[in-house]
């Protein structure tokens, strides 16, 4: 047992138990450091403009990922590496070549994002050599400019993708190996950390089997993975919460792997992290995953977590249930293996026991000529809440009639939820225009959505019946959704 | 000593007309610019927390702030009889705005008390703690209810009127009467509002505010406190953003923290969180535009009669300006032969509405763009052809007053039009998207080329003055102060690259400073993109009378004439000698020269009567053009913008690297405008849109997937302004009205081109849909 977290700020190592567990990343850095390059613009991870990299240990080395500041509790960070703008710079005060290139092609104008994008665009300089433009778009999903209209930092990144130098001092490549010795000293301690300050405690359990243990010892605790949902209950509601687990450094839940039946992905598994898997594997989910809030937060965030909090709204749980994707919940008791839709119980309530977590998800594997694809809706294309979600996953037989249909939305009921009379209207039937086309109103006897800021009523329902018919058209060979990059472009 | 004063480059750096980069480029990108919150807090500095009301309209019944007041951290309650001067903060002089509200609240959101506490932390959470009983009141939070309320105005409405248009309209052989929605905006500038105060000895107090306007942060904390003018200095150096959502809308911040400051004697900050600042402060003003336009069969205008109504909010803020400026905008770049255009600035139960990049421009323009678009549809022609027929002509042509009785002089609309439409392959490319069209089921393509013509000047005569200050310190180093504030714009740089071109020495001998009421006094907002052409002029006029002094001592000193005095880069040449510019000044100095002057600039030829309607308003005009392309899916409403080329006049430009910057921000933030970026109000009158996560500006993603911006090269401002350049803030924000209008074209396709679409802005996803629907049963 201890008492403390260790981790690193730029070169600095901190030992830190004085917090409380929701205590954020951005306050800290701010208030306790005075480290005012990093920049508070909404406090709830939407505007970029908190981003700094965070560098942990991986299967893979030492990985360095831009996180948003605001939206990240202290009690998430031991053993990694905390590095914001401050750091950038050569020791000399040379900027680094991301920086100069901003300065170079104007991309500043107020200045109050810029720390943000400079980080956002160094976690891409990392993480990828040679981007393309989708790529960096993709990389400034969580990145609002007000200013500049966002040219001249495209411009910027890809003249640093162009003319990149193959040597120079790049801080963190220069101070890797003595980082990731640092890092791994603060792992080999391995203990079950317990942090109380003013009543308010923050676990960071040393294994999933004590995780498990914990929980049933404190069903009424907060699990925090990425905090992409549970930060905003913190820093827009002000919600006190204790105890507070943190589940993010817990590695044994971030495998994700496939076989010929499926890919299971463990409940920590970030958005990035299955993004490749996901991508290869059926592409359609990861056009949807490039489309989940911004870089940023497809760093912190969770699939696990997506499915956990039981939104409504939540992406990926319509793609998942029409894949016919089971959920594995484990408590210190022992696991049991249900289908995802049979999670959903009402709105704001799941199958979920207090003592019980979500360990992963199986998805089932689309058959060889089955059809798949997930839409999704929103007022802005990227870094937006759905409007609504609509996921189709088709296989017909011999005869072109349809043999499986399996129908799911987000954003249309109190639950993600199945279109079980669209789907019955469909079974034996030809897959044709003609009975497509007919059975369109049936979804009105699966939803009745509401009317919110997002979407009236009458959207809803009329885009629910054109995706269904947008996803006949693709089955038929002619593609009617609008993509800004084609794939020999991206 | 300076190296560079030795040397003989035949230039200095950073002259003027050179695209030098922003003086804080590199503290951005460094994250070492400070912004108010990064200034190292006063020891003991207290935070403040709002209390605000959760109903849009209601008395107040009761008050019990004895949890707020017992909350841990908690050192004061702020409630207006705690105000020492006036409880008002209204811009206007109406007194229409208490700072703290009283008996009533008038908008979900007011503010009704504050709490100061040990940390900004407490300070929230108290401020929540609140026991407030209210009756309710009937509330309305749009335009069209609050006509069926027979709401009243918040100022007088403003009628612009010129010809016969009650008779002209109805012998015209064609005639369109229909109206348009128009979307308000939010800011979101990146760095919320944020006020510290720090007390002084007497009455004395120093504000850091994120303000567009020092001055008026200044007049609003010495009315609350019930000080003089002299007792106050307010203080910016750079603003994380403001686009006029901080020309008045600071002062509550101010005003709270200087009270609280003197009252405890510690330093107090308020920075309200993302969603309060949201909610609290005002937007661009939604319209409806109901609009009668005669004309005839070829597309030429006859007349016209437009009611431009504004949701205002609970007060009058800058609607009065802002709703005038909707009418000067209402002709676009056309001449309307006879007109009428009348203003109906609406209160509504919502927060005060305010200025916004374009301040009314925008949606006057909107309207007059939407008026060509139904005359293009009636008589079966693109737009383009009725714009060009519609324009304004040249001099002597008839064509060239205003509906407010001011000729335009300097119309070069037609020559920026042309050039675009052949630099963008404008009708090849119209040809190709309609036949691409014409075989498409779901995805349709649109493409419009829309004009801009913007007035500058403020329209209140008084605004348009400015003041700076500039020393020479006696090793040559020159600080720089003036009225103007930076957000961004780059106005410091160019204000700096003129007293460095007047002064023929390297920009980085210029030392640029915080503006603050203590030097420069009685200034204007830095708002109606005057900035450069004010303060500039300013500048140039502080630097010009040290260099007349300057003059005056080297023909003095050298016995030679004015003619062999000359400024060479970073030195100068009198008679035949050679001397460095800090050897020159240092000699003055001991020669007892002033090397410090104040300089003023009033603009000329502008005054304006409102009440008869005519006058000059503006000095001069801006232009541009805009083509942009887009693709809609017909079955979910979604779009993309697939290429905007933008050929736009900033006169001979100062700087064209910021001018650019201006110009390509400004589209994209229009376009935000007109697109996904909607203010949606539930039937309780809350805001439910006051986050990113529900707000939706465009991202890197959502911006011309091609981009090509040019400036016109070859424009000179006709007026003798600073270095003959033009204002550019925002006139390029309305060149975004050609998406809204490619996407109406593409939704037009749906009916063969056979109707105007009527799209309203802002076209979500949602409204495009519908119009298509609605085209669909045509």
């Amino acid at each position: 047992m201890s008492e403390a977290i260790r981790f690193i700020v730029n070169g600095d190592e901190v030992t830190l138990g004085d917090f409380g567990p929701t205590e954020t990343l951005l306050d800290y850095l701010r208030l306790r450091r005075r480290l005012t390059g990093t920049k508070e613009g909404c406090a709830e991870g939407d505007c970029g403009a908190c981003t700094v990299l965070i560098g942990r240990l991986t299967d893979h080395g030492l990985r360095y990922e831009s996180v948003n500041a605001c939206i990240r509790f202290l009690g998430s960070l031991h053993g990694t590496h905390v590095v914001t703008v401050e750091h950038l710079a050569g020791r000399d005060g040379a900027l680094h070549p991301v920086q100069q290139a901003m300065v170079d092609f104007h991309g500043s104008q107020c200045g109050f994002c810029t720390p943000g994008f400079v980080m956002s665009l160094y976690g891409l300089w990392l993480s990828n050599g040679a981007p393309t433009r989708a790529d960096i778009e993709s990389a400034l999903q969580g990145n609002l400019c007000r200013c500049t209209g966002y040219e001249p930092i495209v411009k910027a990144a890809e003249h640093i993708a162009a003319n990149r130098p193959s040597s120079l001092f790049d801080p963190l490549e220069s101070e890797r190996i003595q980082i990731m010795a640092k890092l791994w000293g603060i792992h080999s301690g391995n203990d079950t950390i317990t942090i109380e300050k003013d009543g308010a405690r923050s676990i960071v359990p040393a294994s999933v089997a004590v995780f498990a243990d914990i929980l049933a010892e404190e069903p009424e605790a907060t699990i925090v993975a990425g905090a992409t949902d549970v930060g905003l209950w913190v820093t827009k509601q002000m919600r006190l919460l204790n105890p507070v687990i943190f589940i993010n450094h817990l590695t044994e839940l971030q495998s994700i792997a496939s076989d010929e039946t499926g890919i299971t992905i463990g409940a920590g598994v970030s958005y990035s992290q299955a993004f490749d898997v996901l991508s290869d594997e059926i592409p359609s989910l990861g056009r949807l995953i490039d489309r989940i809030g911004g870089q940023q937060v497809r760093n912190m965030g969770t699939i696990g977590g997506n499915i956990a909090n039981g939104s409504p709204i939540g992406d990926t749980p319509p793609p998942l249930i029409a894949l016919g994707a089971e959920l594995t919940l484990r408590s210190h008791s022992g696991r049991r293996t249900i289908p995802l839709e049979d999670y959903f119980l009402s709105y704001g309530k799941q199958d979920r026991l207090p003592t019980e977590f979500v360990e992963k998800v199986f998805v089932p594997r689309p058959t060889e000529g089955s059809h798949f694809a997930v839409y999704k809706i929103s007022k802005r294309r990227d870094e937006d809440i759905s409007a609504l979600c609509g996921a189709f996953h088709l296989r017909l037989d011999a005869d072109g009639k349809v043999e499986t249909i399996r129908i799911a939305f987000g954003g249309m009921a109190a639950t993600p939820k199945r279109a079980k009379h669209v789907e019955d209207a469909l079974l034996g039937q030809e897959w044709s225009w003609g009975i497509v086309s007919s059975v369109r109103d049936a979804f009105g006897e699966d939803y009745q959505p509401l009317t919110d800021w997002r979407a009236t009523a009458e959207y809803r329902s009329l885009t629910a019946k054109n995706l269904l018919t947008r996803f006949f058209l693709e089955t038929a060979g002619a593609p009617a959704e609008l993509r800004r990059f084609e794939l020999e472009e991206a | 000593m300076d190296k560079t004063t030795f040397d003989n480059k035949p230039t200095i750096n950073g002259p003027m007309h050179t695209p030098l980069k922003h003086d804080s480029a590199h503290k951005h990108v460094t994250g070492t610019a400070e912004y108010i919150d990064d200034i190292p807090e006063p020891s003991g500095t207290l935070h403040g927390g709002l209390g605000l009301a959760d109903r849009a309209h209601a008395e107040i019944v009761s008050i019990d702030l004895s949890a707020v007041r017992s909350a841990p951290g908690v050192v004061w309650v702020i409630t207006a009889e705690d105000i020492p001067g006036f409880n008002d903060v209204a811009s206007t002089g109406q007194h229409d705005e208490p700072l703290l509200a009283t008996t009533n609240v008038q908008f979900h959101g007011q503010i009704i008390f504050a709490v100061i506490a040990e940390t900004r932390d407490q300070a929230r959470r108290a401020a929540r703690l609140a026991k407030i009983e209210y009756r309710d009141l009937p509330h309305w939070t749009d335009i069209d209810s609050a006509r069926e309320n027979d709401a009243p105005y918040v100022v007088e409405p403003m009628t612009l009127k010129r010809g016969e248009p009650e008779t002209e309209i109805d012998k015209a052989p064609l005639r369109v009467q229909n109206h348009m929605y128009i979307g308000g905006q939010e800011h979101f500038y990146l760095e919320s509002h944020i006020a510290l105060a720090i007390p002084g000895e007497d009455d004395e107090i120093v504000v850091w505010s994120s303000t567009q306007h020092p001055s008026e942060i200044q007049h609003m904390v010495a009315h609350v406190l019930g000080v003089a003018n002299n007792a106050v200095t307010v203080q910016t150096r750079r603003m994380g953003g403001g686009f006029g959502g901080k020309e008045t809308q600071g002062n509550q911040f101010a005003a709270l923290a200087a009270i609280a400051a003197k009252k405890l004697k510690r330093a107090v900050k308020f920075r309200p969180d993302r969603d309060e600042d949201m909610s609290i402060t005002g937007k661009r003003h939604d319209f409806r535009v109901d609009y009668d336009v005669a004309f005839d069969e070829e597309g030429r205008i006859h007349a016209v009669d437009a009611i431009y109504a504004a949701r205002c909010g609970f007060s009058a803020d800058l609607s009065g300006p802002v709703t005038d400026r909707a009418l000067f905008h209402a002709d676009s770049s056309y001449f309307y032969p006879h007109v009428r255009l009348t203003s109906q600035p609406l209160k509504t139960h919502t927060v005060s509405n305010t200025a916004f990049r374009g301040f009314g421009g925008p949606q006057g323009m909107l309207g007059g763009e939407r008026i060509i678009e139904e005359i293009a549809y009636a008589v079966g022609k693109d737009p383009l052809e009725i714009r060009k027929l519609n324009f304004y002509g040249q001099r002597g042509s008839n064509r060239t007053m205003t509906p407010y009785h001011q000729d335009v002089e300097d119309n070069i609309i037609a020559r920026i039009v042309d050039e675009l439409e052949t630099s963008s392959g404008y009708q090849a490319r119209r040809q190709a998207i309609l036949e691409f069209n014409s075989h498409s089921p779901v995805i349709r393509k649109g493409i419009a080329l829309t004009p801009v013509k913007f007035g500058i000047s403020f329209t209140m005569t008084a605004y348009n003055q400015a003041g700076a200050l500039v020393h020479i310190y006696n090793d040559g180093s020159i600080h720089l102060n003036h009225g103007g504030t930076e957000m961004g714009q780059g106005l410091y740089t160019k204000v700096a690259q003129v007293v460095a071109d007047t002064f023929q020495v390297d920009i980085d001998r210029v030392k640029i400073t915080a503006t603050t009421t203590g030097k420069v006094p009685n200034t204007s907002a830095t708002a109606a993109s005057s900035g450069t052409d004010l303060n500039g002029m300013a500048a140039y006029d502080a630097a010009r009378q040290i260099k007349e002094r300057l003059i005056d001592f080297a023909m003095r000193q050298w016995k030679v004439g004015r003619d062999k005095v000359e400024f060479l880069p970073n030195r100068l040449r009198i008679g035949g000698e050679i001397v460095p510019f800090d050897t020159f000044i240092r000699a003055a100095y001991y020669d007892r020269v002033q090397l410090s002057a104040a300089g003023f600039y009033k603009t000329p030829r502008i005054h304006w009567d409102r009440k008869a309607g005519r006058g000059r308003p503006f000095y001069y005009f801006a232009y541009g053009a805009a083509v942009s392309e887009v693709s809609i899916d017909t079955l979910t409403g979604e779009y993309l913008v697939d290429r905007t080329d933008i050929l736009h006049d900033v006169g001979k430009s100062l700087n064209p690297a910021i001018d650019i910057g201006q110009v390509e921000g400004a589209f994209v933030q229009g376009m935000g405008w007109l697109t996904t970026e909607e203010l949606w109000w539930d039937d309780k009158g809350r805001l439910r849109t006051h986050a990113p996560s529900t707000y939706k500006i465009p991202l890197a993603s959502d911006r011309p997937k091609i981009f090509n911006v040019k400036l016109a090269e070859w424009a000179e401002n006709a007026e003798p302004t600073i270095g003959r350049s033009k204002a550019v803030g925002e006139p390029p924000f309305m060149l975004a009205i050609s998406v809204l209008e490619a996407l109406s074209m593409a939704v037009a396709s749906v009916a063969d081109y056979s109707a105007c679409p009527r799209l309203d802005a802002p076209a979500t996803p949602e409204r495009v849909l519908m119009a298509v629907e609605r085209m669909k049963a045509m």
